[in-house]
């Protein structure tokens, strides 16, 4: 399963996907930034919800970076709206809802056999570029301390592009 | 990735129950108003009583003030009872009474332990030890924590469940 998610060095393939119901998301709009891309079998189970609880705790951590969290699931916009209101969570998350799971296919992020996403993240480089991917076990919240390895190197790699 | 190991190591700073050179040393990053923290709390105490001086337990927060809005005074007045050398008097306090940790309680509970109550209510308004609870958050999240509580067993996340008091039981024993 792990070994399908797209790679390092592979271009972020771009989307556009809904956040609420009158609002859509592109990857393309966070140009110039890293992306942290945190794909989640579903809102409300335990696990997910203790990741993006981490993850909404660790947000000011990721803006050190200059970094945007984005979640995605299979969720529709109503079930993001009330999980999001909940657990008073402060980054968007994204609908792959219709067609189903196409963005995470993209990604070779999707679970064929229970139509769920996988717990994959992604962090993209300003110019788009995927730089690191990690699927996790699905039952196993990953934490944040690759995620934030990975924007150390990206950090480091920007740094000697200036110098 | 690699396996999540524990940065910074035990050292000076950390609260420890137990000797230094104990076999084993058991670090848990807790949420004083995580319930789940709270139902790991009695199952720690019963293995410290089990392995004696065989274990070292510290404690370092990790609080998820976002969805539990009163932890991060929580563990800063444990900061505030350490500096008055009742930290671990505080850290059961606060963990048998979960649902009560407003300002008020916290303070109420400083005048219990026989504490400089005062002392500790202005270090808690002047934000003393804030820099101190997100210091261990921060390398809590750089050590790979995933939620609370998170054990690491001799500097290795403990990925079993803390749940099956057995398993960590036997784990730890493992370890010495």
């Amino acid at each position: 399963m792990a070994a399908s998610l797209l790679q390092p060095g592979t271009p972020a393939p771009d989307f556009t996907l809904h956040s609420t119901p009158d609002q859509a998301v592109s990857l393309s709009e966070f140009r110039g930034r890293p992306v942290i891309l945190a794909f989640y079998p579903a809102d409300w189970s335990p696990v997910c919800g203790d990741q993006m609880a981490l993850y909404n705790q660790i947000l000011p951590e990721f803006s050190e970076y200059g970094a945007e969290l984005i979640g995605i699931s299979v969720d529709g916009v109503w079930c993001h709206a009330a999980f999001a209101h909940e657990r008073n969570l402060h980054f968007p998350l994204l609908a792959d809802f219709e067609p189903k799971g196409a963005v995470a296919r993209q990604y070779g992020a999707y679970r064929e056999h229970d139509g769920t996403t996988e717990r994959a993240l992604f962090v993209i480089d300003g110019d788009g570029v995927i730089r690191w991917s990690y699927c996790s076990p699905v039952g196993v919240n990953p934490g944040a301390d690759g995620i934030l390895k990975a924007l150390d190197e990206l950090a480091g790699r920007s740094a000697e592009a200036r110098s | 990735m690699s396996a999540a190991t524990l940065t910074p190591p035990v050292g000076k700073r950390d609260h420890a129950a137990g000797p230094a050179g104990a076999p084993v040393t058991l670090v848990e990053y807790g949420d004083f108003e995580c319930p789940y923290c709270g139902q790991a709390y009695p199952i720690v105490k019963a293995i410290q009583a089990r392995l004696g001086d065989r274990l070292r337990f510290v404690f370092r927060h990790f609080p998820l003030s976002e969805s539990h809005p009163h932890a991060e005074h929580a563990a800063e007045m444990a900061e505030a009872a350490a500096a008055q050398g009742k930290f671990w008097e505080m850290h059961d306090m606060l963990y048998e009474h979960q649902r009560a940790l407003s300002d008020r309680d916290l303070v109420a509970y400083a005048a219990g332990l026989g504490l400089d109550a005062a002392r500790a209510a202005r270090e808690l308004e002047q934000g003393t030890y804030e820099a101190k609870v997100q210091g261990d958050f921060r390398g809590g999240v750089r050590s790979g924590v995933n939620g609370t509580p998170t054990f690491f067993i001799d500097g290795v996340r403990y990925d079993g469940s803390w749940a099956d008091p057995e398993g960590l039981e036997r784990a730890l024993s493992d370890a010495t």
